[in-house]
């Protein structure tokens, strides 16, 4: 199990390094690019950039000492817009706050797709049935920013239960919304995904062996049938993990929470290259992270991935 | 005495967006305790499915209409909970395929304690250590240690021994094979049926063999079910069935076993596909096929019936047109 | 092993099989049996003809301004047949029809070339990888599994960002990616036909490797690479829409379903439902409609998913 994990890491750590390589040379490569653009930055930002780097140096070594400042020091180096400010500065703000509500969101979207995916497929052809599955295509076809608009008019205009935006340090009226305009489509995903595999694997050869044994059907489904059912959808998990991270951008603009998706839009408009770099590295780095986390979730159910 | 097993009348249909397929239309027959039977059919004749019927075990489009006698109730009107107290416990059954009627992704250990624990009671350990007894009996060499391992680490003869052994725990009256050694190789077909043979001297467990392979069925079952089309063409004794074969099916599919004592003939086959059950014809099920047919009995359905020396025979032509036209047959 | 083949299953005569439908027919008839795909594929060809023949009908252009409306849009701006502002006015008093045919024809426009990329890059790789096989295989779907586990999303914007807004870059980025997962579905599909009989009949008879994937594999994956390039499209209308939502995407005059929906959304509060409404309802109609054709193929092209 450890060589297995150890073996993963070695695949994950590679992939960082190209992730953040591709990101500089891309900064790099840019027309009008960040030290020579067409609207010159802040003598300020300007000497500070010079003082971090150096820019009198080749790139290569340039790129070192962007990669060894973000391994050391978890340091991606000042802001180009936004003086005083480094771009760690701007993520440890940020983040948390993406964190909150993308964590909520995750585990709504994990356990009630799932539940709704092994109800509907234990009463296969019934009402429950159509109505889960309709109800998660109807859902897979809302993205997050078709979703959020309609969730303000009903909950905030019309009903006026929850506020439409905002954060206020986590509260709890304030993060309902964005979890659920989050969360949705991949709870629909899952739970399609729970529902088709779930189906699969009752018409098993040995779910029929359990059933043969006399087993009743809550232990054939907890017991038999769920781990292997679950394989899908922990694959579909990492897919999963980038689109909410991606969604989170939107969550972040609609509802103003001050997530790093905020500071990411607006470093975009702004073209503040190194928080935008940053960003992108981190939520890689994050991505991969996950993908490993996966991996080795799948490696504890399947057995046969052990060896 | 009572029969162990008695089934009446017993119809199969599942819904299909094609259509009702029919796949057992009226089969009866008996089953003495301690006594073997061998169901044998090409595939698609209704064999299995009349074995899940009677378990329960059908797909969910499938329905089963007729009576299962069990004990002196019918199972077919069971419900669920009082079902569970008759599989395993009372009636086992094995698989075609051992290599996905075990669950991949539990300890043999696991699954075959669940059983124990759950009809018989026990705790845990006693469970496993019942289950290596079990797994000595059915020859699991070094059963104790390997009892803890995932079906993937076993060849596939091992895991169909694995299967026997946990159809086997409860020490049920009666143990229901569906084409037990179909997947395995020829050499482990042998030891398989010879260790199913052990133990049915061994446990007096009554036995339904189900099987297209004549060649297993010969040595090892008192009574021969021939099964077409969802319908019982021939049954009877199996020495009687296979020197003195009265069906044309029969007939034909003796003459499709490969023998090592004739090498010269050419293997035989029945010309002709299995019918569409959705589709049955009106009269026998076998007439398109059928080296014996007679014009004009295409919707002729022959009955069921018992001869003086206790065979059943569902064919229009008597045993002696038959066997006076085969005599003429090339 | 004679023994264990079934001797009882003879081979069914030539003359006994059922009369020839062609693959194909025998999807049609499929297809056309599942009535939601059927109503999608006739919700599909309006929305075409709204999207490419939509400005014969419009009343205006797209950006014209009429200043006169602007800031009483909730009053003079209504969806009318008499003002010929069929779907109301935008908050700059622009013609919401004009502007949502276009913003339709773009979206459309995105899904398809996203998705042909997608066909053409993504069908041969994966058909490359999986024909040769072994380390290639290995490094090329190592490749795919990378880029793949990289939030495409954000890379896409730093491109956008990087080397300025476009239709091109749009479509160069949403391109860039879509490819991956066909590569994959293309991969697992080779793997299995290139061991059928008359691909090793092909290469016994010494036919060069790339006539091989381009005459025997290809054709033979056109079924599940139809239904995926049906699936792929609504992703990548969606994927663009969030880019316009986010306001990185097309830019003014032009327009997209996503920037359309991202700025009704922003005046939901003012009165102006039909800024969100009209837009928002060729959105889902499209990916609706896009979902169930691509159901409905893969139950006729895919048997065996079911």
């Amino acid at each position: 199990m450890l060589s297995f994990i150890l073996r993963r890491l070695l695949v994950a750590i590679p992939t960082i390094l190209i992730l953040i390589v591709i990101s500089f040379v891309l900064m790099f490569a840019a027309p009008g690019g960040p030290f020579n653009s067409e609207r010159p930055l802040p003598p300020a930002v300007m000497a500070n950039i010079e003082a971090r780097y150096g820019l009198d140096q080749p790139y290569v070594v340039q790129m070192f000492n962007y990669v060894k400042n973000i391994v050391l020091h978890f340091d991606f180096g000042p802001s180009f817009r936004l003086r005083d400010y480094t771009v760690s500065d701007l993520i440890a703000q940020g983040f948390p706050v993406t964190l909150t509500y993308g964590f909520w969101a995750f585990v709504v979207a994990v356990t009630f797709g799932v539940a709704l995916g092994v109800v509907a497929a234990i009463r296969h052809n019934t009402w429950l049935d159509y109505l889960a599955t309709g109800s998660a295509i109807g859902a897979s076809v809302l993205p997050n920013f078709v979703l959020a608009p309609i969730l303000v008019i009903v909950f905030t205009l019309w009903l006026g239960w929850l506020p439409g935006g905002g954060w206020r340090g986590g509260q709890w009226q304030y993060v309902v919304l964005p979890v659920v305009a989050l969360s949705t489509s991949y709870l629909a995903a899952i739970a399609r995904i729970m529902r088709s595999s779930m189906l699969e694997v009752l018409n098993s050869g040995f779910i029929r062996t359990a059933r043969a044994k006399g087993l009743p059907m809550r232990r054939i489904v907890w017991k038999h049938a769920l781990k292997p059912a679950l394989l899908p959808v922990l694959s579909y998990l990492g897919p999963a993990f980038v689109a909410m991270i991606t969604g989170s951008v939107v969550i972040d603009v609609y509802f103003s929470t001050g997530g790093i998706g905020q500071y990411f839009v607006n470093s975009a408009l702004n073209r503040d290259y190194s928080v935008i770099m940053g960003v992108t590295i981190l939520v890689g780095a994050l991505t991969i992270l996950f993908n490993l986390v996966v991996d080795i979730l799948y490696a504890w159910i399947d057995p046969k991935i052990r060896l | 005495m009572a029969a162990l097993l008695e089934i009446e009348d017993l119809h199969v249909t599942f819904a299909t967006g094609d259509g009702t397929v029919n796949a057992v239309n009226g089969v009866s027959f008996a089953l003495e305790e301690g006594e073997t039977l061998a169901i044998v059919g090409e595939s698609g004749s209704g064999k299995s499915q009349t074995a899940y019927a009677a378990m329960g075990l059908l797909a969910a489009n499938g329905r089963a209409r007729g009576r299962v006698r069990y004990g002196g109730r019918d199972l077919l009107g069971l419900p669920q909970r009082e079902l569970n107290r008759i599989r395993a416990k009372e009636i086992a059954m094995i698989f075609q395929d051992p290599m996905t009627s075990l669950n991949p992704y539990m300890r043999v250990s696991e699954q075959m304690a669940e059983v124990l624990t759950l009809h018989k009671g026990m705790s845990r350990r006693e469970a496993v250590a019942e289950s290596v007894r079990m797994l000595d009996l059915v020859r699991i060499p070094d059963a104790k240690a390997r009892v803890h391992d995932y079906p993937h680490q076993f060849s596939g003869g091992m895991r169909q021994r694995i299967m026997i052994a946990m159809a086997l725990l409860c020490r049920p009256k009666l143990l229901i094979a569906d084409e037990p050694t179909t997947a395995l190789d020829v050499t482990v077909q042998a030891q398989i049926m010879k260790l199913l043979g052990d133990i049915r001297a061994e446990l007096g467990t009554a036995v339904i063999l189900i099987t297209h392979d004549l060649g297993v069925v010969a040595g090892f079952c008192d009574r021969t079910l021939v099964m077409y089309g969802g319908q019982i063409m021939e049954e009877g004794p199996t020495t009687l069935l296979f020197e003195r074969p009265t069906h044309p099916y029969t007939l034909g599919l003796l003459s499709a076993v490969p023998r090592i004592d004739r090498e010269d003939e050419m293997l035989l086959t029945i010309a002709g596909d299995p019918p569409d059950m959705s589709r049955l014809p009106p009269g026998c099920p076998f007439f398109p096929r059928c080296a014996y047919a007679v014009p004009g009995n295409e919707t002729r359905r022959p009955p069921l019936v018992t001869l003086p020396d206790g065979r059943r025979r569902a064919c229009n032509l008597s045993v002696e047109e038959i066997l006076a036209r085969r005599e003429a047959m090339p | 092993m004679a023994l264990t083949t079934d001797p009882l299953d003879p081979l069914p005569a030539a003359a006994d099989l059922p009369q020839g439908r062609s693959l194909w027919a025998d999807a049609r008839r499929r297809f056309f049996r599942n009535r939601a795909a059927t109503v999608s594929l006739v919700v599909l060809g309006l929305i075409a003809i709204f999207a490419f023949g939509g400005e014969l009908v419009a009343q205006y252009e797209r950006d014209t301004i009429d200043f006169t409306l602007i800031g009483i849009n909730a009053t003079k701006g209504v969806p009318s047949f008499a003002t010929g502002h069929y779907f109301g006015t935008d908050q700059e008093g622009r013609d919401l029809f004009a502007r949502t045919v276009q913003g339709t024809r773009l979206s459309l426009l995105i899904g398809i070339v996203g998705s042909l990329v997608a066909v053409v890059v993504g069908t041969l790789y994966g058909a490359i990888a999986g024909y040769v096989g072994g380390r290639v295989d290995s490094i090329m779907m190592r490749i795919v599994d990378i880029l793949l586990s990289i939030p495409f999303m954000f890379v896409l914007i730093l491109l956008l960002v990087m080397f300025g807004r476009s239709l091109l870059m749009l479509f160069i980025g949403i391109g860039l990616v879509s490819w991956l997962s066909m590569a994959r579905i293309a991969r697992g599909q080779t793997l299995s036909i290139k061991n059928k009989e008359f691909v090793e009949a092909a290469i016994a008879t010494g036919v060069r490797p790339l006539t091989i994937i381009l005459r025997h594999i290809v054709p033979n994956l056109a079924g599940v690479v139809v239904v995926y390039a049906t699936l792929l499209i609504p992703e990548m209308i969606i994927y663009e829409s969030f880019i316009s939502f986010l306001g990185l995407g097309v830019q003014e005059p032009n327009t997209s379903l996503g920037s359309l929906i991202s700025r009704g959304a922003a005046q939901i509060g003012n009165g102006v439902p039909w800024q969100l409404g009209f837009p928002l309802f060729f959105f889902v109609a499209m990916l609706f409609a896009f979902y169930f054709v691509g159901d409905g193929l893969r139950d006729a092209l895919d048997p065996k998913d079911r």
